[in-house]
Order: C-alpha cells, then structure tokens, then sequence
C-alpha cells in the first residue's frame, strides 16, 4: 500500500467497511434518485397542475379546467410549433442517426488518420446552439452566404434561400441540427461497431457474405440497443431545440420555424400566461410520450416473445 | 476432400516477423494438428489458410489451386472458432443456412443440408434458439454444425474446445474424432493442449516462435522429438532432461551421467540416428519421459541410478515422484502400489532404449 495507515481506520479499511453494509448501494444512488424524482415527475406534475390553473403572470392554485389547453389549440401559431416540432424532430433524429451510423461505417474501414476525422466529425457536438445556429444563419443567408459565393463564381442564377421562405425555412433548422449532432451520432456508432466480435466478421466471410451484407444481417442487428440509445438522445436533443432556433431563424421568416419549446418560453416568460404555457410543456410531454410508449411495448413485446 | 499445400510461408505484421519460412505438405483426408504455446502464430498461420490474413511471403494451395489471392468465400473452406464467432441475433437454424443463402442454395437443398446436419450433430431441439440461450457446449456443437453443413474441402479449427470445461472437453474431443472418421475431410486444427494434439492427429506440426520444429506422426513427435522444445513441450509431466557426456567404456560408446557423490553412472546408450556424431567427451542433454523411470529390484543393476525421493504426488492412476538426481529434479511416473515415500533413498531403474539424447549446445535431437 503506497500511503502508510492509521490502524484499521485508513481510507481503504473505511471503504472496504461500507462495501459490505447492504445499505450502501440504496445511499449511494439516493440523491440522485431524489434529484430525479423531485426535478422530473415533480416539476412534470406541478406543470400539469399549473396548465389546469387560475395562474397567470405569477402560479395560483384555482381550478379553471381545460380553457388553456382549449385556447392553446385554436392558436395557429401552436399549430405551426407542433407541427414543427413533429417534422423537425423526425427529420433531424432520422438524419442525424442516419449520417451519424453512414460516417461510423466509412470510419470503421481502418481509414488512415482515423484520428482526426472522429475529431473532426465530432467537434461540431462542441459548439454550442448559439454559434451554431449564428455561424449557420450567415451561411444559409442569400447575401452572404452560400448562394453569395456560387454567384460571385459565376453562376449568376444559382439560388439558395430556403432560410428566408417561409415553406422551407425549417429545413435549414433540420440541416443545420444533423450537422451538430451526427459527429456525435457517429461516435456512439464507431464505439459499437468496434465492440463487435472481428470474428462474426471473419465468419461471415467465409460464409461467402459481401461486406453490405456482413453489415445489414450482422453487425447491424447485434448493435440494435445502441439504435435505442442514439434515437433517444437525439430525440431529446430535438425536443429541447430551442437556442438553436432562436440562433438561426428566431422562428422565423413570420412564425414559420417557431417550436413549441419557442412558445412555451414566450407565453410564460413574456406575456405572463403561466398556465397556457404550462399547458403548452404538457403538450410536449404528450409528444415524447406518443413516441416513447409503442417504442416500450414494442420492446417489452420483443422480449417477451424471445 | 482436398490437399493443403504450404510452401516457404512467411508473415510478418509491420516490422514483427510472425511466421518464418513454414513449410507443410497436407494429405487428403488427414487430421493435421497446429500445436504451440500461445503467441507462437498458430491462429495466425490458420487464418492465412482460410485468407482472413494477407500472404506476406510464400503460398498456399489447396488441392491444385494456388490460393494466395482467393478470398475466404471462394477457397471453398469452413471454419470453427475460439469464440464459435454464432451470429447472435439469429436462431440456430439462421446460423447454420446462412452461409447457404449467402451462396443462394435453394431453399429446398438448404433444409435438406440443415435436417443432415442436425441430427448427425443431434441438434434438432435447439434450431428455434438463440445462441444466448444455449449452453457452452451447444453452442459448440452449433459451430461445428455451421461449419459441416458446407461440405467444404478443407475444415479449418481454431481451438475450439479451449472455452469448455474438463469434462466436456475430452467428450466432445472424442466426437471431433468420430466425425472426421464418419466423413474424412481434409482439417486444420489448431490448439495449445498437447494432449489434444496426441489423441486427434493424424500428424501433428509443433510449432515455436513462428516456426515449425517438427512435423510427424504423434508417435515420432513424442517418442523421437526433434528438439528439446519439442521434447519438453508434449508430454505432461515433461521429459526430464540431464546434462551428461559421451563416453567409450569397453570399446562401446556410452552415456555418462553424473551421479550424487558417487562417480558418474555409464548408461548403454540411447538409439540415435547419426554414429558419426558419437564423439567421446561431447556434451550432451539426456532426455527420458517420467513413465519410462522405474523402480530398480536390487542397485547394482545395469543402467540403474541411486536417487532420493522428495516429493510423492498421487493422481489416481499413476503416483508423480519427484526425485533428485545428480544435483537435477527427475520426475518419474509409478504405480501407486510402488511408490516410494517421501525421504526414501530409491534406485531409479533407467530405460535407455526409450530415452533421448540431445546436443547440449543446439538442443537438436542426436
Ligand atoms: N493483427 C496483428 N497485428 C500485429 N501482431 C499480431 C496480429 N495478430 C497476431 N499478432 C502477433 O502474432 C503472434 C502470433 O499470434 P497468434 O497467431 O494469435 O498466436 P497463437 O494463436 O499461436 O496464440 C503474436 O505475437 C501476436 O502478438
Ligand atoms: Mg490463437
């Protein structure tokens, strides 16, 4: 032992003392079980509670019923953030996962300077939404950005505007969050696609399987949880878009790219309509939970048949 | 069933030399054991057979065709793994047809091929499973199933009972066996036990740094090793080697072997295949395996040597005594009615027809 030890007392005697006590796993995780317990279900149920009262710039606890969810959805501008949030959600996890397992793939083919494209690839994830979406905003914009550059090299009718046309404009959010978040994607994807067993592979050679095959019947399927775990993460990542935004479009051109989280910020922070707002947050929580509830029956489902 | 021929073979992984110069000639139908400690380029050497690993130097045929650029599909070989390497996210009976449908056999021919192969390998209840629900050595068996559905010209094993317990080892150890008597294709298998090397080869290749050191019948391997690595390696306990000289007593060339105080002990000499190399006064190692040791009668007798017993080991059959000669620990293999006790003074009944002699300079078999 390197550090000399104060009778039975030293660190490790404490440590090796704790181990044995049957409370200590139960201890150990407690604050951040009721770390959890208090910030999500808690907060989650006093906004339910919230979107149901008499609340407006400041929390009251009267019962006024279902009136803000009522106003909530016959505001266009909420139609549009929900809608958003749907496509922009599907697009972005779908893209972002996609890009993300395509690079991991590439990367996985012993490349020279492996390195410094998973450095590369991954940088972006160190970025934040702000310069993000600024640094984005000028490349999307048609007097300085992309299309700036094209017609200064000649091609005088070359258009790129999507970010200032109201049907496009979200696309640019979706392009500019796969750029963010594939890196990251790819990484988690390369982590997995290397704990794969190199013998499945040699197998599956001699087999007399090509390498797309090899991938789509084998290494594919036996990373599937780390499918699960990438699409959630981005699909939180998706849900809390909100900074990126307001950085790129600020919801605009009009409120073409407005997203709920936008809204719920709006109604609660600037116009003081605390319920409305709440009611807004529960709305997206019902979105997570639409996607997240058949994804844990399909699973529960899968295992049960196994 | 197919030839393998292996000519001047040669790896090197970037400035490591794996493989130097290997050179082996396989028969149709023969059961060739690659054996070695580990880190000696066994796996290496199979996986350039099944072309998983690049040729560095040399070449490959199997039959007449000169494999070297082939890759593993088309080399018409199939192979068993260390880790079984089963696909596990297919059940069984997707591990077994899916290097058929990867070849696109039809389908008819596929269930035909899997019926054949579950019930020689007594399979059938598992074809629904997953391989995470089955024990080690189902999924052996699974392996060995996906690898003889192919009918390939050459089998190709890569340790594969290493991951199985004692028991289970020697049984499925003893099925290898059958099969490659049921079906007498061409194999390659490789291992770090010698014991499994004995009992399945029909020759066995002991291998050692990247090289080959010998390549025989595992009769030869063990009774005329090549070398002291050889000697040493197969056999457990290992040969026990004394340093000793060559001498002439009455005209005939003889072993002399330093005894404890006394004066050296002449023993007849040991069969050796060069005379010319009989050289009185040349150093030499003397190798003799633990059961050819035996418990003289009377001392005084020919080729006897006095000893102390310092260690007595009981495995059941045999009793392992370890005893000091000459300076040397000996171990010898007795009955257990015989055995001495420890402390004993025994005078150990020496068999040099059944012994070794070595140079004690290169270690080669004289
Ligand atoms: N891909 C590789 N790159 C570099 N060295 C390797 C590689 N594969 C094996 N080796 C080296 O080659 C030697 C032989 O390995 P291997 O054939 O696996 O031995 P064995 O199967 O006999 O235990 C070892 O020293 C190992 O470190
Ligand atoms: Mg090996």
């Amino acid at each position: 032992m390197p550090y000399p030890q104060a009778g039975s007392a030293g660190p490790a005697a404490i440590m090796q003392r704790l181990r044995r006590l049957p409370l200590t796993p139960p201890l150990v995780l407690a604050p951040s079980l009721i770390a959890t317990l208090v910030y999500v279900v808690g907060f989650a149920l006093w906004s339910a509670w919230m979107s149901v009262s008499t609340s407006t710039l400041l929390p009251r606890y009267g019962y006024a019923g279902f009136v803000h969810y009522r106003a909530l959805w016959s505001n266009h501008r909420w139609g549009i953030a929900y809608t958003n949030l749907f496509l922009f959600g599907s697009l972005y996890v779908a893209g972002a996962a996609l890009l993300g397992l395509l690079l991991a793939i590439l990367i996985d083919q012993r490349v020279r300077a492996e390195a410094l494209w998973r450095t590369v690839f991954l940088y972006p994830l160190a970025i934040s939404f702000v310069v993000t979406g600024t640094v984005w905003r000028w490349i999307f914009n048609p007097t300085s950005g992309v299309q700036h550059l094209v017609r200064s090299l000649g091609w005088h009718d070359f258009s790129f505007d999507w970010i200032v046309r109201r049907d496009t404009a979200i696309y640019t959010v979706v392009i500019t969050g796969i750029w963010h978040a594939s890196g990251f994607a790819m990484a988690l994807f390369l982590a997995g696609l290397r704990a794969v067993d190199p013998d499945l592979i040699k197998a599956a050679q001699i087999d007399g399987a090509a390498m797309p095959r090899i991938y789509l019947r084998i290494i594919l399927p036996t990373i599937r949880p780390l499918f699960v775990a990438v699409l959630v993460i981005l699909l939180q990542f998706a849900i809390k878009t909100f900074d990126l935004v307001l950085a790129l479009t600020s919801g605009g051109p009009g409120i073409a790219t407005t997203v709920p989280a936008i809204y719920v910020y709006d109604l609660m922070f600037q116009r003081g309509q605390l319920a409305e707002g709440a009611a807004a947050a529960v709305m997206i929580l019902a979105a997570l939970v639409v996607v997240l509830v058949p994804y844990g029956m399909w699973a529960s489902w899968r295992r049960s048949r196994v | 069933m197919a030839s393998l021929s292996i000519r001047s073979l040669g790896k090197r992984f970037g400035p490591v030399d794996v493989l130097h110069d290997i050179n082996l000639e396989v028969e149709p139908g023969e059961f060739v054991v690659l054996v070695g400690p580990s880190g000696c380029g066994k796996s290496t050497l199979l996986a350039m057979i099944a072309g998983l690993e690049s040729i560095t130097t040399g070449e490959i045929r199997i039959g007449a065709r000169r494999v070297n650029e082939v890759p593993p599909r088309d080399r018409d070989i199939a192979m068993v793994f260390q880790s079984y390497a089963l696909y596990p996210t297919m059940t069984v009976r997707r591990n077994i047809t899916f290097g058929m449908e990867s070849r696109r056999v039809p389908k008819a021919a596929q269930a035909a091929a899997l019926a054949r192969v579950a019930s020689l390998l007594q399979i059938e209840p598992l074809l629904d499973r997953k391989p995470a629900q089955l024990s080690g050595g189902q999924r052996q068996r699974v392996a060995m199933g996906r690898a003889l559905v192919r009918e390939p010209a050459l089998f190709l094993f890569d340790e594969p009972l290493s991951n199985l317990d004692a028991k289970l080892r020697v049984e499925m150890r003893t099925e290898i066996k059958k099969l490659h008597q049921t079906l007498g294709k061409t194999t390659v298998y490789v291992t770090h036990d010698q014991v499994e090397a004995m009992t399945l080869a029909s020759r066995i290749a002991v291998m050692h740094q990247g090289r080959v050191q010998q390549f025989d019948r595992p009769r030869i391997v063990y009774e005329r090793p090549a070398n002291m690595f050889v000697a040493g390696f197969m056999g457990a306990p290992a040969m026990n080697f004394l340093p000793a000289a060559l001498a002439t007593v009455a005209d005939r060339p003889c072993v002399l072997l330093p005894a404890d105080g006394a004066a050296p002990v002449a023993l007849p000499l040991p069969p050796v295949a060069g005379e010319a190399a009989l050289v009185p006064g040349r150093r030499v190692i003397l190798g003799i395996r633990p059961e050819t040791i035996g418990l003289a009668p009377a001392a005084g007798a020919a080729a006897t040597v006095e000893a102390v017993a310092e260690v007595v080991e009981p495995t059941g059959p045999d009793t392992m005594v370890v005893a000091r000669l000459g300076g040397r620990q000996v171990i010898a293999r007795f009955d257990p009615d015989t055995a001495p006790d420890p402390g004993d003074r025994i005078t150990l009944a020496l068999d040099p027809s059944r012994a070794c002699l070595f140079d004690a300079d290169t270690h080669r078999l004289i």
